[in-house]
């Protein structure tokens, strides 16, 4: 058995900056990352952040993943990384067991954050498990990491922000995005990224969704149909299109499989996007020295997760002894970033999420 | 209209430019229609000429007596929902944000393309600016007849 004082599960922007945060506390800790290298999403994401200064506003997701990674092998001997490792069991006294290469570990740790994130949601329709069909992320890490075309002609499902991101990228990779079609009566995302679609001749269809698709081998085309407003088909309405290519992005749901594991209070809240644990005001979950940040509670930009990490990492290390030396001006000035990250039309779902979730201190 | 296709109103559009007087001088057209949270167009310009303030979802004011066109929040703007636009004689001259490769070359005469995703005009290019500065967000400076300063957005290579 390895002891620890706090690992952290995921090494994407939540768990990196938890870890950060934990290391200029004085804390040491273990990250533990299932892919091959650290930096989660935001390896693929070559298009500038939203947000401001302090979350790395106008810098590619790419090069903020650098600067993170960057930021915890600056503490060489407080933050150890493991790559290429699976949590495969979590236990309520907080024993850790990881796969890397073929090995069986145990870890007990004194606290734990997960940072596990979101994966994408997928879609019913007949023949949605046809070669060319793909969630939107994965897309973009075949083009953005991998450098692989998924195809030629492609459509995009879902106007949320990832199906108009990766939908222009697709574009500047050379790829013909025929249309990008939407379930609801209006654009999901934000407009600027809609707009930038629309000027480079990419339609936008809202109140559309796709009814079937077709081929023998692979994806050869799908019919799409218009919806009512109560999401129903409208007959009459089915137009074929000819795709080798169909990109799902439908949302994502907080992987949060882990806290499950480990007796976690939880609660589906669909505007957090599925099943959350209930958290207080320092990201604890019910069970004592579990904590949780980034999309795993919840379902946000990447710039909320980067500091939402800053603060557990912030508090888990004061809750074991190390206390930052400016503890009290990173708290304040934490919590009001993320406040006004989520001030906005925009925020009003996680905002009502958070709310759903809140749990007293005193509560277990 | 901009919530069902993307397309911002003409009134959206004219509600963004100063006068055709104050354009004699290049500015910015901050089309930023939406309350996102976003402020690195205030917080890149250098004459402090585009205002947003504490509250990061505040959408864009520009001051244009301050405004130089100089066109640093062009390459700046996330949402590449910024272009400078000026009037010389019967042009109108823009420097706006463009991300797909090859980049024009100077001297080459491209597709000049509306906020539908139509070609509308002719489009000369006047300068690229690609240093470490604009960090893979060109910054291409055009010129299109005076007749479309309001219709005009980008650039396409005619194909």
């Amino acid at each position: 058995m390895i002891n620890k004082d706090l690992v952290i599960i995921g090494g994407g922007p939540a768990g990196l900056s938890a870890a950060k945060l934990a290391a200029e506390s004085g804390l040491s800790s273990l990250i533990v990352e299932r892919d091959f290298k650290l930096g989660g999403q935001l390896v693929k994401q070559t298009h500038m952040f939203f947000g401001s200064e302090k979350q790395y506003a106008k810098t590619r997701g790419i090069d903020i993943a650098k600067i993170l990674v960057d930021d915890v092998l600056k503490y060489p001997e407080m933050v150890e990384v493991m790559t290429d490792t699976t949590v495969v069991g979590l236990y309520e006294d907080k024993v850790i067991t990881l796969l890397h290469n073929d090995e069986y570990i145990k870890v007990q740790s004194k606290a734990i954050i997960i940072a596990t994130g979101a994966s994408e949601k997928v879609l019913a329709f007949p023949n949605n498990d046809l070669p060319g069909i793909y969630g939107a992320g994965a897309v973009q890490t075949l083009m953005n990491v991998n450098g692989v075309l998924p195809g030629n002609d492609v459509v995009m499902v879902g106007s949320g922000n990832i199906g108009l991101i990766v939908s222009y990228q697709l574009m500047q990779a050379g790829v013909n995005v025929k249309c990008v079609i939407e379930a609801s009566s209006s654009i999901g995302g934000y407009k600027v990224h809609a707009s930038k679609l629309k000027r480079l001749g990419v339609d936008i269809l809202t109140s559309h969704s796709v009814k079937r698709a077709n081929g023998t081998e692979a994806l050869e085309s799908i019919v799409i149909s218009k919806l009512d407003e109560n999401w129903d088909y409208i007959e009459g309405t089915e137009k074929t299109i000819e795709v080798d290519s169909l990109c799902i992005s439908v949302g994502l749901s907080p992987l949060s499989s882990l806290l499950s594991m480990i007796g976690v209070d939880m609660k589906y809240v669909s505007s957090l996007g599925g099943l959350v644990p209930y958290i207080d005001s320092h990201h604890e979950t019910s069970v004592k020295d579990v904590y949780v940040a980034g999309d795993v509670c919840g379902v946000e930009e990447a710039s909320s997760a980067i500091v939402e990490g800053y603060l557990t990492g912030l508090i888990v290390a004061s809750s074991l002894g190390f206390k930052h030396e400016n503890y009290d001006e990173l708290y304040r000035d934490f919590k009001a970033q993320l406040e006004n990250l989520r001030s906005g039309p925009f925020g009003e779902k996680t905002r009502e999420g958070l709310q759903e979730i809140a749990r007293n201190h005193d509560v277990k | 209209m901009l919530n069902r296709d993307g397309v911002a109103s003409k009134d959206q559009v004219l509600s963004r430019f100063p006068s055709n007087e104050v354009l004699v001088k290049a500015k910015a057209i901050t089309e930023c229609y939406e309350e996102i949270p976003c402020n690195p167009c205030a917080t890149s310009c250098p004459f402090d000429a585009i205002h947003i303030g504490e509250d990061i979802n505040t959408k864009p004011v520009v001051d244009f007596d301050l405004c130089t066109g100089c066109g640093i929040c062009v390459y700046s703007c996330p949402g590449l929902a910024i272009v400078t636009a000026q009037i010389v004689k019967d042009k109108a001259r823009f420097k706006l944000p463009y991300e797909f490769r090859p980049l024009p070359i100077v001297g080459e005469v491209w597709d000049g393309v509306n906020r539908n995703g139509e070609v509308i005009c002719k489009a000369l290019i006047e300068k690229v600016t690609y240093t470490a500065r604009v960090d893979r967000t060109a910054l291409v400076q055009v010129s299109v007849p005076l007749e479309f300063i309001h219709e005009f957005i980008t650039v396409r290579r005619v194909l």
